[in-house]
């Protein structure tokens, strides 16, 4: 059992201390009056900085990242993250800037975030973005915010409802309902796209938009896209991009050019950053000209060879999130699209596609795929043929390729797919390394039926075994509390 | 640079191996006058020799703050990190890692954040933290989200001018929900109007708000506000700064139901304004409420201590359409950070620092008044004051000419920030040029 940083710390053991500052050192007892002061003190560890280094390297080593392997977990964009990146964001020239400094003091800064504006909007067929949202949910989020002051600008107030197709990603009916719209879900066809008919029957002047993933959670294009354009706009709704798939066609086709309104990106995913453990990421949202206005404050401009800050936006949504974003993540994203240029991220998209139908040809002889034709740069197994006579669950499977020394792919998602795991190489896979991963799974597929024992107890090999998360959830412990 | 590993004889393997004959048939099901017929408009790929170079220019376009000495505040702090959180958070185990969704091999993740909830509750003196929320801003508007949706039908927030204005432009962005009628009252000599804030507390009150210190660096005084907004069977809120926590009395000890704030100052660079991460905290009773992902501790098949994800049902991946939050990515790295800061500086380190902070901004007190210049408002302050200046854009120009990141400029003075990195020199600097004993 690892000892919790609580456990082993050592009264008097830290050495931390500033420099002398050559001044009286006041009593705050008699420079503040009582009640603003603390009574009880906080309580936090004690512990000398050797073994609180080994402490989080003893961590470290109980994670595992893209750094460690294959890391197929669909809709996640677990790519390679390039080092020079890291290292990028890490000059104090961009890592040491405060977000009030006058622009004069920040021009390098300001050129590169004005520069994303615009490499993105190209990118995607938009015609200006903000960089501020601080993840892909955020990015929805301000998208949304954004379709809501459009209607009301227009005077249009009964557009209290957003449509969402039933394949995506749960983050889409959050936000909708976040931001007071009722959820009206669209059915996806037998052909896993959206189901036009059931689009039509809905589509009316209560509704605000329709939250669109292309390629779907799936992994298969809207192949009738400009279709779907034509029936939200006919009735006045506006389509929203939501852009965690985008390096399915990233450098190949534009939402832009598909008929969508307002899209958001994750840098995190797309544009290769780190994804950080769960954060920080980033979610810039692009729009067509006529929802400009409704970006919010500030953005980056250009005048006269200077960049700035320009607040001067009264239609504007207000902000999102304090300051302009988070930069460091941005430099990175910034870093990696410089290196790859737009024929770079062509090829990257085209890689990744190519991995994913590779890995879908592969696995089609042991496993079921529910949709199975080309993908783009993810797609679909479950563990139909696993099922029976041992009763082998996708969950069961996940945690075999544990033993296996790999990442499981994402489980149960989407929800119209029974028993779900969605595969997404990416494009920063060798082939080796996925017919590692693809023997594994002919591995595990064989010892389902015929050792079904090791799916069932998996992981076997790992630090602990299946947690009780019913338990973690009936009688929540999360605090350490001295015993 | 190219990052994809199979040159184009493996690929075209690959290809052959399904029966395709190019890249391009891979596409197939995009219609033809949907693709990019010459390409994305960006400028030409980059060596990566060249492109550290180009990086290296762009960031000595910069005036930074290891360069010059930086006053600013105002939300953002210019702390000293330990080198050992910025070696740590390099191993690429954790950075690499998405969100620890298969708890059997995240256990480091896990644990990390366990930690850094812990750390989160002794701090604010709360009962439950979240794993961490975007930033100070957000995590305000989220808890006053929180408190709209209690179920009571309750939608006024009461709120003082004197919360960061960023703040504010958040919290009424998020209330394009509708669900949340945000009310700001007029401070008064740079603090919270305690008086005109009770005065509107009804029972339409979900929750009233304060900023501990506020935007101005003055300290707020919500004890009566406390008693008035819980007698009215609302929410009291408080946004604090985490580091002066090791001195000012806790959220806990004011009786706030929940404490949220900005954690750059944490061990997080300035960057710009981001990543940072935002902390939440909260009574237990509003557990079940919490936005964001929660770590638990529980057993697993063995007995054995373990950490997991825990109270999901809150979140967007079960009752989608009826999420309160939707907030899926936080801010873990920073999130590891701060834990790390808070275990390499300790919790006498912690006090070290708040206190040297508060012993300069009071030296800091001392010259701007030999130096002829008058404090905006006569209230206590923490670390951080407004000076009155009648051309602050013009002091600043002048500090910057001088070598110095000036202040925050308000409309008739400029707020300054003195934490542990300045020394008694600098600000000896800072004021014989605002008191114009420096020439241009």
């Amino acid at each position: 059992m690892s000892k919790l940083i609580f456990e082993k710390g050592v009264k008097g053991s830290n050495s931390f201390s500033l420099p002398e500052a050559g001044l009286a050192q006041p009593d705050i007892n008699q420079t503040l009056p009582p009640i603003f002061l603390r009574h009880q003190a906080p309580d936090l560890p004690q512990i000398s900085e050797v073994e609180a280094v080994r402490h989080y390297t003893e961590l470290s080593q109980r994670a595992y990242g893209v750094d460690n392997g294959f890391y197929p977990l669909g809709s996640c964009t677990m790519k390679y993250s390039p080092k020079i990146n890291e290292w990028a964001a890490r000059i104090p020239g961009l890592a040491a800037l405060h977000p009030y400094q006058a622009p004069e003091t920040i021009q390098g800064a300001l050129q590169l975030y004005y520069e994303m504006q615009e490499i993105l909007a190209e990118i995607t067929g938009m015609d200006g973005f903000t960089l501020q949202p601080a993840a892909g949910a955020h990015g929805e989020m301000v998208g949304v915010m954004i379709i809501k002051a459009y209607h009301l600008n227009n005077g249009d107030k009964a557009r209290t409802k957003m449509m969402v197709p039933d394949s995506a990603h749960g983050t889409n009916p959050a936000t909708a309902n976040m931001i007071g719209f009722d959820v009206i879900e669209v059915k996806s066809n037998p052909r896993g796209l959206v189901d036009l008919d059931d689009l039509k029957s809905k589509m009316n002047e209560e509704v605000a938009g329709l939250m669109l993933t292309n390629p779907n959670t799936l992994g298969l294009f809207e192949e009738e896209i400009e279709d779907i354009a034509a029936i939200v706009h006919e009735a006045g709704g506006l389509l929203y991009y939501d852009g965690a798939n985008l390096n399915g066609v990233v450098g190949v086709a534009r939402p832009g050019d598909m008929g969508f309104d307002l899209v958001h990106v994750n840098l995190h995913k797309t544009f290769s950053t780190p994804h950080g453990g769960g954060g920080p990421g980033s979610g810039p949202v692009g729009v067509k000209a006529h929802l400009l206005p409704f970006l919010p404050i500030p953005l980056v401009v250009k005048k006269e060879e200077q960049y700035t800050f320009d607040y001067d936006r009264p239609l504007s949504i207000g902000k999102a999130k304090n300051f302009y974003g988070n930069f460091g993540v941005i430099v990175k994203a910034y870093a990696y699209i410089k290196a790859l240029g737009g024929e770079g991220l062509k090829d990257a998209c085209q890689n990744a596609v190519l991995n994913a139908n590779y890995m879908r040809h592969q696995l089609r002889e042991d496993y079921n795929i529910p949709l199975d034709r080309l993908c783009k740069h993810e797609f679909i197994i479950n563990s139909k043929k696993q099922a029976d006579p041992h009763g082998i669950s996708t969950m069961d499977i996940a945690k075999r390729l544990i033993d296996y020394g790999y990442h499981p792919p994402t489980v149960y998602f989407p929800l119209i797919i029974s028993e779900a795991m969605m595969i997404e190489p990416t494009e920063t896979e060798s082939k080796e390394r996925m017919d590692d991963f693809i023997a594994a799974m002919k591995s595990i597929a064989k010892e389902a039926k015929e050792t079904p024992e090791l799916l069932l107890g998996a992981p076997h090999n790992a630090v602990i075994r299946r947690v009780d998360e019913v338990k973690a959830a009936r009688k929540p412990v999360v605090k350490w509390e001295a015993p | 640079m190219k990052y994809t590993p199979n040159p184009p004889w493996v690929a075209q393997d690959m290809l052959n191996s399904m029966g395709l004959n190019s890249l391009d048939d891979l596409f197939d099901d995009i219609k033809d006058d949907l693709k990019l017929k010459k390409g994305l408009n960006l400028p030409p790929a980059m060596g990566e020799m060249e492109l550290r170079r180009y990086m290296k220019d762009l960031a000595a376009r910069n005036i930074s703050t290891e360069e010059y000495p930086c006053f600013l505040g105002a939300g953002a702090y210019d702390r000293y990190i330990p080198a050992a959180v910025e070696q740590l958070l390099l191993r690429s185990e954790f950075y690499t890692a998405y969100t620890p969704y298969q708890p059997e091999i995240s256990q480091g993740i896990l644990q990390s954040i366990f930690e850094y909830q812990t750390m989160i509750c002794k701090l604010t003196g709360m009962d439950v933290s979240n794993a961490s929320m975007y930033d100070g801003g957000s995590a305000l508007a989220e808890a006053c989200n929180l408190a709209c949706n209690s179920g009571k039908g309750r939608r006024k927030i009461i709120i003082p001018d004197t919360v960061h204005p960023e703040y504010l432009k958040i919290l009424q962005a998020y209330s394009l929900s509708g669900r949340m009628e945000v009310l700001v009252v007029p401070g008064r000599e740079g603090a919270a109007d305690i008086d005109a804030m009770i005065a509107e507390i009804d029972d339409q009150t979900a929750a009233a708000v304060i900023q501990q210190p506020n935007f101005f660096g003055v300290l707020e005084n919500g004890e009566r506000l406390e008693r008035a907004v819980h007698a009215n069977k609302g929410l009291f809120i408080m946004a604090v700064e985490p580091v002066s926590l090791a001195v000012l009395k806790s959220p806990g000890e004011w009786g706030a139901d929940i404490a949220v704030g900005e954690g750059q100052p944490l061990g997080c660079s300035l960057s710009l304004g981001g990543p940072y991460l935002g902390f939440f905290a909260a009574r237990r009773e509003l557990m079940r409420k919490l936005p964001g992902r929660i770590v638990g501790e529980t057993t697993d098949l063995d007995g054995k201590r373990s950490y997991v994800l825990t109270l999901q049902a809150r979140e967007q991946h079960i009752r989608r359409e009826k999420a309160g939050s939707n907030i899926c990515s936080n801010e873990a790295l920073c999130a590891l950070a701060a834990g790390m800061y808070l275990a390499f500086v300790g919790e006498e380190g912690l006090k070290e620092i708040a206190l040297r902070s508060h012993q300069l901004a009071l030296y800091a007190e001392e010259q701007a008044k030999s130096a002829g210049l008058e404090l905006k408002y006569q209230q206590p302050y923490f670390m951080e004051f407004a000076v009155k200046m009648s051309d602050p854009a013009a002091a600043n120009r002048k500090l910057l000419a001088n070598g110095i990141i000036g202040g925050y400029q308000l409309e008739d003075a400029l707020l300054l920030a003195f934490t542990e990195k300045r020394s008694r020199d600098e600000i000896d600097r800072l004021f014989a040029v605002l008191g114009g004993k420096v020439d241009e």
